[in-house]
């Protein structure tokens, strides 16, 4: 029976191992002997180079100066004025929330005084999910409060408050929008992954061209940047409505707008939320790295002591982000958590509203307090606690006792290592790569995912990039293969002890919670300007995924096949290297996958800590405003990004039809 | 069968695939299940014909993936059946503007899920009023309205209860209590005990058959368990690979099963419960030598399981009478053994 066969056997592109490998070396080979014979395979001719960022260039002044609709007309209007309009719209929102938290509303009304923020927090938590949530949220602000970085921080939340609604509403409709039909999901599918694998600084020039600096255009950024995972999030809760609960609707009459808002949306909280939570997380640490292009608040005051390599103050106002960080993820993540409750609504108003009503007396005290003890409105800076010196003679102290153990590590590791790894990247003949990807997509993929992974790997040697792309991929294969290796041996040790396990998971989840830009610090103030601190920034932001599906992996091998291989008698190496590990092997491979997106992700920020990249392409054309060049960079970290997922997804998925794992 | 008509399908046909409607065309609606799976097609309901009768209670009964669900989709419209024809109360279902469509729901049809389907950030009664609320009824009236089906399912003190907070069985009555907020006059149920663990099973069973005997309804049930549908049906219709293969009483199917398939339903029903005495008697009233016309003669109606000590226990055949107390025939030991053990 043919028809069975065909149904049963996983499609597997087969080309033996054996073939395979000869055709690597082959590559390898031909490679070698053609580049070191013909130029152009050694170095990607200047005349074949496509001038594709001259194009965009072209493109973009095209339409900030010179397209015009309606000429002539009263109602004629440039392009730009649209996106200023948009600028000078998004202005009043901004404005207000800004009176609200430091600003006060010219004579008439004070901005909130930090007694009631900060007594707001703890009432909020705790209607979320309890004390615990509670103290969280009270702390940090009141660590905001007494630490000296009230106003800083207020600017960055004002402009967060007004940023979340928007980038959760866009992600909300075109969620919505993506659910009703497969081909909508098919255009938005690869768009996102785009969005997602570009460098948010390659967007940051088109967007300044378009939008001037400051907060709106860094609301921009951010929703270009955190509006993918959320409307993702909104389309997997509405497709994981149960059938059942749209049929029971649909058979009560519900008309289609009733059946969105009365049934789907609200069976698909949960899952919503979690987006939401997501979206949080990523405004702030958008808005944190928009302080490039004129964003205001702790980022923007970040990056001046960064740039000025006042470490103290840079670390004191890291942490006062950590902490807001840790605030907004936990009440996100507890409100996404919190079940509906029961109100009796024959109860009067203030009983059905405990919360809100407590808020309000909360309001009138502290406003009613603050007006007559000015210390309660404004903190006086002699009453804030500074660590700047403590931070500043850490970091002397470094300098002073460390410096003969780390300045030869640093040596040794740039000398022996990270050059030579350069350099070796660097003289890949771009046929050979271009050849091997191509090899490799095939093995695991078929034709479709060789060529795709092929010419994105062609994209920046065309684009006359080679040389920076290389130097790119040189720092993200060194700390991919550092993460993946650290980060496998901390999981694997977590998998097998509950209390490792319960601590590198915590571990994870908070250092997951620091916005990117935050593991420049602790790197800058150890090894100073140079690829090791970027590398080092990379590992330390991109291995808590790969310890996470390590643990996961391994977590995941079903307590029956352990106990099964325990009867057979196999020791304890022989079940991990045998049983656990080849079927813990596909949710790792995940963890390698998000290691690279992370780390690409992170290249880009360590450009500002000084690098040769494609990071530092993009920072060069930050500086002068060119589209082309950034876009054309970006687009080459995105496909190297893309590249490897689709070989790796293939590959896992591969692996696990072998292993009759299904999601 | 003198009851009136309320839904009758005419060879209704549902194939998923794509242009499955033209193809059904191109075969002049009567596609070979080759055709349909050279097509790519999947023949979920093969030209059904059936009727249902106006308080007739009609299981549909089949193993899974034979179009049971399929089948009432297309009754509710569910699904757009892919041919055939489908009257409710006369009126052409399937060409229904959406409109009357969504009366027709709102009114005349209710239904209930294998999986509840509870909104789980609606509150038991909150569940319950939805229906009525989503028709914009005051919410005083819906409240009331609620209160009171709470009460018929049995559900009091549990009104203000999240559908997480409830066992399964509590959940299921919650569907049916929504399923009859808007009061229909047709009541689908897909499998609604199908979830429940047997004993819970049994006891909304016998539920339902209290809450019918207070409805009077009309209700087609799909059951894949065969004790199911003989305890709650007046008759069961066996599909098979989505083609009807037998229609009727519990009685009729267990003495005359179609094909081998039905006989495979059948085989451990419990036809001392189900074979009435009318059913296995002689009709011939003459040969009277045989039979103790002394003793009390049996009532046509009686099933087996009631009639049988006696028959054991009588040397002869006991004649049989009618509702009229008219003598038409009689019954052996050999009777009933064949009837039982053939
Ligand atoms: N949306 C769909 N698309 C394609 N095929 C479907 C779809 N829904 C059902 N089918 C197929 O139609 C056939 C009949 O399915 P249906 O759900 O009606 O069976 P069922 O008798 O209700 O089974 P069960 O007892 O498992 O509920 C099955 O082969 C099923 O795979
Ligand atoms: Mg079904």
């Amino acid at each position: 029976m043919d028809s069975r066969n065909s149904i049963n056997s996983p499609t597997i592109f087969n080309i033996t191992t054996k073939v395979f490998w000869l055709a690597a070396v082959l590559i390898v080979l031909a490679g070698w002997i053609a580049s070191s014979t013909i130029p152009a395979f050694k170095e990607f001719p200047e005349e074949w180079i496509f001038p594709l960022k001259d194009y965009i260039d072209r493109f973009f002044e095209w339409i900030v100066y010179e397209v015009k609709f309606f000429v002539g007309t009263f109602a004629e209007f440039k392009p730009t004025d649209i996106t200023r309009g948009f600028v000078a719209v998004m202005k009043f929102p901004l404005e207000f929330t800004e009176s609200l938290f430091f600003n006060g509303f010219g004579k008439i009304l004070p901005p909130l005084p930090w007694i009631t923020v900060v007594a707001l927090a703890f009432l909020l938590g705790y209607w979320i999910a309890g004390l615990r949530t509670s103290l969280i949220a009270g702390f940090s602000f009141l660590y905001l409060a007494l630490f000296g970085v009230w106003k800083a921080s207020m600017e960055t939340f004002a402009l967060v408050i007004i940023t979340v609604p928007f980038v959760f509403s866009l992600g909300v409709i075109l969620g919505i929008w993506i659910s009703k039909s497969a081909r909508v999901e098919r255009f938005w599918t690869p768009v996102f992954s785009i969005m997602q694998s570009m460098p948010p600084f390659a967007y940051f020039v088109p967007i300044v061209v378009l939008y001037g600096v400051g907060d709106a255009p860094a609301m921009i950024a951010t929703a270009v940047f955190a509006v993918p995972p959320v409307a993702r999030s909104v389309f997997l809760g509405l497709k994981s409505v149960p059938n059942d609960v749209i049929e029971a609707g649909l058979m009560m009459g519900v008309t289609p707008r009733q059946l969105l808002w009365r049934v789907q949306l609200p069976t698909a909280r949960n899952t919503i939320l979690v987006g939401l939570n997501q979206g949080i997380m990523m405004t702030l640490a958008m808005i944190v790295l928009a302080s490039l292009i004129g964003a205001s608040g702790l980022g923007s005051k970040l990056l001046t002591s960064l740039q000025g390599l006042k470490i103290g103050q840079a670390i004191e106002q890291g942490i006062a982000i950590v902490v807001i960080a840790v605030a907004l993820d936990q009440l996100s993540q507890a409100y996404a958590n919190k079940p509906p409750v029961y109100k009796d609504r024959t109860l009067p108003w203030i009983k059905q509203h405990p919360y809100l009503s407590i808020a309000g007396a909360i309001l009138l005290v502290t406003f009613i307090i603050a007006y007559f003890v000015p210390e309660a409105q404004v903190l006086p800076r002699k009453l804030t606690i500074t660590t700047r010196k403590f931070w500043n003679g850490s970091v002397e102290w470094i300098d002073d006792t460390l410096y003969d153990t780390v300045q030869p590590f640093r040596n040794f590791m740039l000398l022996k290592i990270l050059i030579p790894v350069r350099d070796f990247c660097r003289a890949i003949p771009w046929p050979t790569l271009v050849l091997l990807v191509g090899l490799l997509g095939y093995r695991f993929g078929g034709y479709k995912i060789a060529i795709s992974g092929a010419l994105m790997i062609l994209f920046p040697a065309i684009m006359g990039l080679w040389t920076p792309t290389m130097t790119t991929v040189y720092m993200v294969s060194l700390s991919t293969c550092i993460c993946v290796v650290s980060g496998f041996l901390i999981g694997l040790l977590s998998a097998k002890n509950k209390l490792l396990g319960k601590i590198s998971i915590g571990f994870c989840n908070f250092f997951q919670t620091f916005p990117s830009f935050i593991y420049l610090i602790p790197v800058l103030m150890l090894f100073k300007v140079s690829d090791l601190s970027a590398i080092l920034a990379m590992l330390l932001f991109a291995v808590t995924p790969m310890i996470r599906y390590t643990i996961l992996g391994l977590n995941n091998v079903s307590s029956n096949i352990i106990e099964s291989s325990r009867q057979m008698g196999t020791t304890s190496w022989q079940r991990l290297l045998k049983v656990e590990l080849p079927i813990a092997l596909p949710e790792i491979m995940l963890g390698i996958n998000q290691v690279i997106f992370y780390s690409l992700f992170m290249v880009a920020i360590a450009s500002l800590i000084g690098t040769q990249d494609l990071g530092a392409v993009i920072n060069g054309a930050r500086s002068g405003n060119k589209v082309g060049q950034a876009l054309i960079a970006g687009f080459c970290i995105a496909f190297l990004g893309i590249a490897s997922d689709r070989i790796i997804m293939a590959w896992t998925k591969l692996k696990k039809d072998k292993l009759g794992i299904r999601e | 069968m003198s009851r009136p008509v309320k839904i009758a399908c005419k060879n209704v046909w549902l194939l998923f695939g794509k242009g499955a409607k033209s193809f059904l065309k191109k075969h002049n609606n009567q596609p070979t299940s080759t055709q349909i799976l050279k097509a790519g097609l999947i023949g979920a309901v093969r030209n059904v014909s059936l009727d249902v009768h106006e308080g007739e209670i009609l299981m549909i009964m089949g193993l899974s993936g034979s179009g049971k669900s399929t089948l009432i989709r297309c009754m509710t419209r569910l699904v757009e059946s892919t041919g055939g024809e489908i009257s409710f109360d006369g009126k052409d279902l399937l060409t229904l503007p959406k409109n009357q469509l969504l009366e027709l729901r709102r009114h005349n049809m209710g239904m209930v899920f294998q999986h509840f389907g509870l909104l789980p950030h609606r509150t038991v009664l909150e569940n319950i009023a939805f229906p009525l609320e989503i028709q914009n009824i005051d919410s005083d009236t819906r409240i009331a309205k609620a209160r009171e089906l709470v009460k018929v399912v049995g559900l009091e003190g549990r009104e203000n209860y999240f559908p997480r907070e409830l066992s399964g069985g509590q959940q299921q009555r919650v569907g049916i209590a929504r399923s009859l907020a808007d009061e229909p006059d047709i009541w689908f149920l897909d499998e609604p005990f199908s979830a429940l663990d047997p004993l819970i099973r049994r006891e909304m069973q016998d539920e339902f058959l209290r809450l019918q005997s207070l409805l009077n309804k009309t209700i087609v049930f799909v059951t894949h368990d065969f004790d199911e549908a003989v305890r709650l049906g007046d008759r069961i219709a066996i599909m098979k690979d989505g083609e009807l293969i037998q229609i009727g009483t519990p009685e009729e199917l267990v003495l005359n099963p179609a094909t081998e398939y039905v006989e495979q339903f059948v085989r451990h029903a419990p036809k001392a419960k189900l074979i009435t005495v009318q059913r296995i008697m002689q009709d011939d009233t003459k040969e009277t030598v045989l039979v103790d016309s002394s003793a009390k003669p049996l009532a046509a109606t009686d099933t087996l399981e009631q009639a049988a000590t006696r028959i054991i226990n009588s040397d002869k055949a006991l004649s049989v009478i009618d509702n009229n107390g008219e003598i038409i025939g009689s019954v052996s030991k050999q009777n009933l053994l064949s009837a039982m053990f053939n």
